[in-house]
């Protein structure tokens, strides 16, 4: 009993983030996220402190641990200086190290936002770049952003004269000295490994599913799907 | 409450020699903010800042979208650390909200947990060679401007009022909630009493508007956001907010991170394209500007300059109010003065919808 508890109390944030709730509500109350899904950060404190083996399971293959915006507005509240938001970054490091994240919708985009994000901190240094923000991606971005991507050189241009190049300034290339010390800091802290585990079960869960891997196909399933569901 | 609550919350912000970390939000979506911090504190007010071409992303989007291990943040921090310190600075400020909560976070996290920073020093020289110092002073780029704030004012070419009134502005602010929820006591004024951005909205002549949902999230939620199918929680989180400021009539909204600057700004454009639904005066959106853009303005740099052409919501309205002379046409100019075009037009701006780019309901 008690295996899932023990694998994340081996994460600080489940040490620092779970003492003793008394699940008086004030962070569902609070969470941005349970004013938009049925989501109840409460209630997935409550679980976990149970430590019951088959609660934790089904949280970690569940769509509720992804409702989750991290905003830490529960932070804060909390009179009991619990930290939800902790604790359900501590369920999503254990349910992807698992490979349980791939059982649910929601967990399934993790795949898109290690090949959105993650895969663009190791080509580029930084979480995200004017032309990876492709409007017809993001039709949301409007017409000034449509604009500024059509015409990305001449507008960067008046505020950073190193826009794509290497040298001080905004948006400037990131070397490949730098790049290599990232690589490096991500092989040898787990990064690397998580994003390798992430894909794999991507992969396998895609082929289950019908697709032929984990393929263009399967990210753009993932990333626009929406069963509607989740309310 | 107290309305001097905010004076609990205070925290030591260095007064010179800086060294910059920039923002990947912020250098996307607002490069002309990052251009004016620098400008201000270089040439306005004389500080040392450091620009470094050498750190990165700190990764935080990519950590809290959970596809980054806390380790692997840990070790990018101390790298950024290794940096300032290989530099000859100690004063770390920090360009976004969401990296300035992190670096928070792993120094308390390596107080309350020293294995923690044990191995990140290991992991750090193993991968790199480099040993870090921590910062004697970490502050968002935001609690600087804070700092100069009278310094600002004694140097100002506008104030932020109605010119035709003679009235103060009405000023929304959003402080965001990685700058003071993570650790309350590492903002100016905390969670709750948020005073980093109201400060300088009152030191420069502006009438800070409180409101209802004035401390909810803008709705960014990292992956709520970054994978389509979860936008529905970020437009309406910035829905609720619209709507809760909307009957105070505020002239403009004042944002400290970059994230919420943006989608305060782009959910307006989306609600409007949607329903047709727009929250400021005259049929058109609410502006939503950076603080270094308000400190531009205020110091008298030219609206174009500040990047103020990238917003999606039109700020003319708001420089009228404020008697900013500008070119209109110099709007849409690129690096040596060549004319772009226009952006497609839009209904947040007062246009008709069957004119508008995009069927956002598609």
């Amino acid at each position: 009993m008690a295996k899932y508890f023990d694998m994340l109390l081996e994460d600080v944030r489940l040490k620092e983030g779970l003492t003793a709730c008394m699940n008086c509500g004030v962070c569902t109350a609070v969470c941005p996220a349970a004013a938009f899904y049925n989501y109840d950060p409460r209630q997935i404190v409550s679980i976990v402190q149970t430590r019951d083996d088959d609660a934790i399971e089904a949280l970690l293959k569940s769509d509720t641990i992804w409702y989750c915006g991290e905003c830490m507005s529960c932070r804060p509240r909390c009179p009991r200086g619990n930290t939800p938001g902790y604790v359900i970054q501590a369920l999503r490091t254990l349910s992807q190290k698992l490979g349980f994240f791939v059982e649910s919708e929601k967990g399934r985009q993790q795949l898109a936002l290690k090949r959105a994000i993650g895969d663009n901190i190791l080509r580029t240094g930084y979480c995200l770049t004017p032309r990876n923000i492709r409007p017809e991606l993001h039709p949301e971005q409007g017409t000034v952003w449509k604009w500024i991507i059509d015409n990305d050189e001449q507008i960067y241009g008046r505020f950073t004269p190193v826009y794509g190049k290497e040298g001080a300034g905004a948006l400037r290339k990131v070397s490949d000295e730098t790049l290599d010390e990232i690589h490096k800091i991500f092989d040898i802290t787990g990064g690397t490994e998580m994003f390798n585990a992430i894909e794999e079960h991507s992969d396998r869960k895609a082929r289950e599913m019908g697709f032929d891997g984990a393929d263009e196909e399967y990210f753009m399933e993932i990333y626009t799907h929406n069963s509607n569901e989740h309310y | 409450m107290k309305r001097a609550s905010w004076t609990d919350y205070q925290k030591d912000i260095a007064d010179d020699h800086y060294y910059y970390a920039r923002s990947c939000i912020r250098q996307n979506f607002f490069p002309g903010s990052e251009k004016v911090f620098l400008d201000i504190l270089g040439k306005d007010l004389g500080r040392d800042i450091f620009d470094d071409p050498l750190h990165t992303s700190c990764t935080g989007i990519g950590y809290h979208s959970d596809v980054v291990p806390l380790e692997t943040i840990m070790a990018v921090v101390a790298r950024q650390f290794a940096l300032m310190s290989e530099a000859g600075y100690e004063n770390f400020t920090s360009s976004c909200i969401t990296s300035f909560g992190i670096y928070t976070e792993l120094l308390a996290t390596w107080e309350e947990f020293p294995e923690t920073e044990e191995q990140t020093r290991e992991n750090l020289y193993k991968a790199t060679g480099r040993e870090f110092k921590k910062p004697k002073n970490l502050a968002h780029t935001s609690d600087v401007i804070f700092h100069h704030r009278e310094a600002i004012a004694q140097r100002a070419k506008r104030k932020l009022v109605n010119i035709y009134t003679g009235e103060p502005l009405k000023v929304v602010e959003h402080i965001g909630c990685h700058y003071a929820k993570i650790f309350p006591k590492s903002g100016i004024g905390g969670s709750e009493f948020p005073y980093v951005l109201a400060g300088m909205v009152e030191s420069w002549g502006g009438e800070l508007v409180d409101y209802p949902e004035r401390r909810h999230c803008c709705g960014f939620g990292f992956r709520n956001y970054l994978v389509q199918a979860n936008r529905g929680y970020s437009v309406s989180n910035s829905h609720k907010k619209l709507e809760s400021m909307a009957p105070y009539k505020p002239d403009f909204i004042v944002c400290n991170c970059p994230g919420c600057s943006m989608f305060l700004d782009k959910w307006q454009y989306t609600i409007a394209e949607m329903d047709g639904t727009t929250y400021g005066q005259n049929g058109q959106g609410i502006p939503v500007l950076t603080y270094e853009e308000m400190a531009g303005l205020v110091l008298g740099y030219d609206p174009w300059e500040l990047g103020m052409q990238m917003h999606q919501v039109n700020v003319e309205p708001l420089l009228d109010k404020m008697g900013v002379e500008y070119d209109p046409s110099a709007k849409y100019l690129g690096r040596n003065g060549k004319y772009l075009g226009r952006p497609e037009k839009a209904v947040v701006n007062s246009y008709t919808t069957n004119e508008s780019r995009y069927n956002i309901k598609q």
